[in-house]
């Protein structure tokens, strides 16, 4: 079997030319089979979001190559990728509609990728299933399917976007910490949620954090990135038997001991 | 002096103007219902009606004058307003223009447009020109009860046919795309053609909205739709401050908020018939239009800022 995801080689600096350059990626490669759960960490402006942006095409790449499932994905515009790709957000307000109620909000996830024309944008029977996935989460949101998302509360936001995310089978789920704005219960029920999401729908996924600790406890495989490179992969036993410390020094022999100031979280 | 000036003022020509009133809301309500469409839902700004309110009456009067029954040429005035709105949407989403700046220089270029349809500055129809959709003739006429109920079943079809649409998997993601456009492209929606769409549909019932309203005066001008926008905001802000906790949580609500503008439109025609009334002098009717866009959209503001306010205090 292929791989599911391939990033070879991609490159990208902002603002070129300017004063403000700034190198994001500097050549990241990586390969991700299907079912891999990889989670990444890195200090600030290490190009963990950018890596994932890269992906879904927020903008467009100076160098390189990117596949999802063997089909090169380089060149589409970011609503054409988004057929392959569920996506969560860091601010909970990014991922949904916020004017709009939460059944329909899911009917736009539940079309992703197909033509939108003139039949009806939600039906019944839609409805009727979106009730059943929303009582999974266990939040109390199955009674209140047509209200506003902007009434919901960030976990919730951030619940319903995974949902939404995992409607239309992904190819690739990027999780882009998608629990930093949250309370430390609530990122820890949003976590339970992506977990569960993931394994019950087989999906691959890649998942920002700054927090070591869920990195070492979520997924099969962490990467660490510094300064745009990936300077640290590992995997399979390795990786369940890590401990923070180890990230710790590995990340301090990256980054020559500048360690102090970064928002990397120790808890 | 007061004593005076109100002894001139005639309670009974309120009630005469009453009937204009509701017909010229009526109509104009189409064309706040293009306006709803980009300032509520696609939320933009967009200028471009005060030019295509002048195309469609500019097309309707024509192709009326060459002998086109005036129903029929209505379908061309709406047509005409999509054109313009489908040049503001490539102004600003092929060509990167921001979107208040592209409607502008649509506008500004429908105006020689309007006036090469047009030959010159006004045309009107013939007094004896049968069939109009909508004439102030009709509004005294003694069948004017089938006149009225015309307008109204006309701008309910208008209704149901744009709640439909926004009910639809397109509408959705116009809908989508106008509240946030992060998640619209990333639930694969291409938001730069969903604003494509509004932004004729819109431009499409102002167009319209100007085909009858110069049915409605006999005449169309090139200057017809000179602060249109500012009318229809005033009929759109209207309803939303009278209407807006009515309509909320009804099961149809949007349908409600819709029809709601139409009303917003004939209370603005109310008023402003009855500052006109007060012997405000007409040049200063734009001004007065102005303001009345002003306080609805300042009022909401203060009432919530006041509130904070207050609580902070407790």
């Amino acid at each position: 079997m292929g791989y599911m995801l391939e990033i070879q080689n991609v490159h990208k600096t902002f603002n070129k030319g300017t004063i403000n350059e700034k190198v994001a990626l500097d050549g990241v490669s990586l390969n991700l089979n299907p079912g891999d759960f990889v989670t990444i960490i890195g200090g600030n402006g290490a190009g963990k979001s950018t890596t994932l942006n890269a992906i879904a095409g927020v903008w467009p790449i100076d160098d390189g190559k990117i596949i999802i499932d063997g089909v090169d994905i380089t060149r589409l515009p970011e609503h054409k990728r988004a057929k392959y790709l569920g996506r969560v957000f860091q601010d909970p307000m990014t991922g949904t509609a916020a004017t709009m109620s939460i059944d329909e909000n899911m009917a736009i996830a539940a079309r992703r990728g197909d033509r939108r024309g003139l039949g009806w944008g939600i039906t019944k029977k839609e409805r009727e299933k979106y009730v059943e996935m929303v009582k999974e989460l266990n939040l109390g949101l199955e009674t209140r399917l047509t209200s506003k998302v902007g009434l919901l509360s960030g976990g919730q936001r951030q619940a319903v976007t995974l949902l939404m995310a995992a409607l239309k089978q992904p190819k690739l789920l990027l999780l882009d910490e998608h629990t930093a704005a949250l309370d430390p219960k609530t990122a820890a029920k949003v976590l339970r949620i992506s977990d569960m999401i993931i394994s019950e729908n087989h999906l691959t996924a890649m998942m920002v954090t700054h927090n070591m600790k869920d990195a070492i406890a979520h997924g099969n495989r962490l990467i660490m990135m510094h300064e745009g490179k990936i300077i640290y992969d590992v995997s399979g036993e390795e990786k369940k038997s890590l401990k923070v410390a180890d990230l710790l020094k590995k990340f301090e022999e990256a980054s020559g001991g500048e360690f102090a100031n970064d928002r990397m979280m120790l808890a | 002096m007061i004593m005076s000036y109100l002894t001139s003022l005639d309670p009974m020509a309120l009630v005469r103007a009453l009937p204009g009133n509701v017909a010229q809301g009526l109509i104009w309500g189409i064309m706040a219902l293009g306006v709803y469409i980009t300032y509520r839902i696609l939320d933009f700004a967009d200028l471009t009606v005060d030019g295509s309110l002048a195309t469609g009456g500019a097309v309707a009067v024509m192709l009326i004058r060459g002998g086109m029954h005036p129903a029929l040429s209505l379908i061309f005035a709406f047509i005409a307003g999509m054109i313009a709105g489908l040049i503001t949407g490539i102004l600003h989403t092929a060509l990167g223009i921001p979107g208040i700046l592209a409607s502008i220089l649509t506008q500004i270029s429908l105006y020689s447009v309007n006036l090469a349809i047009l030959g010159k500055s006004n045309q009107s129809i013939g007094i004896a020109q049968e069939n109009l959709v909508a004439s102030i003739r009709y509004v005294t006429a003694d069948d004017r009860i089938f006149f009225f109920l015309k307008l109204i079943v006309i701008c309910l079809v208008i209704v149901a046919v744009v709640y439909w649409l926004f009910g639809t998997e397109l509408g959705s993601a116009i809908r989508a795309t106008g509240c946030n456009q992060q998640m619209a492209r990333a639930q694969g929606i291409n938001t730069n053609f969903m604003k494509v769409v509004a932004l004729m549909v819109s431009n499409g019932l102002v167009g319209l909205c100007g085909g009858m309203y110069s049915q409605y005066q006999g005449s169309a001008d090139v200057n017809a739709g000179r602060g249109a926008i500012v009318i229809g905001l005033a009929a759109v802000i209207i309803s939303e401050v009278i209407f807006g906790k009515v309509c909320a949580g009804k099961k149809y609500t949007f349908a409600y908020t819709l029809a709601a503008v139409f009303v917003g439109a004939i209370l603005y025609y109310v008023a402003y018939t009855l500052v006109l009334w007060l012997k405000m002098p007409s040049d200063y009717m734009k001004l007065f239009s102005a303001v009345v866009v002003a306080v609805f959209l300042a009022v909401p503001y203060l009432k919530d800022k006041y509130a904070v306010s207050r609580k902070g205090a407790k």
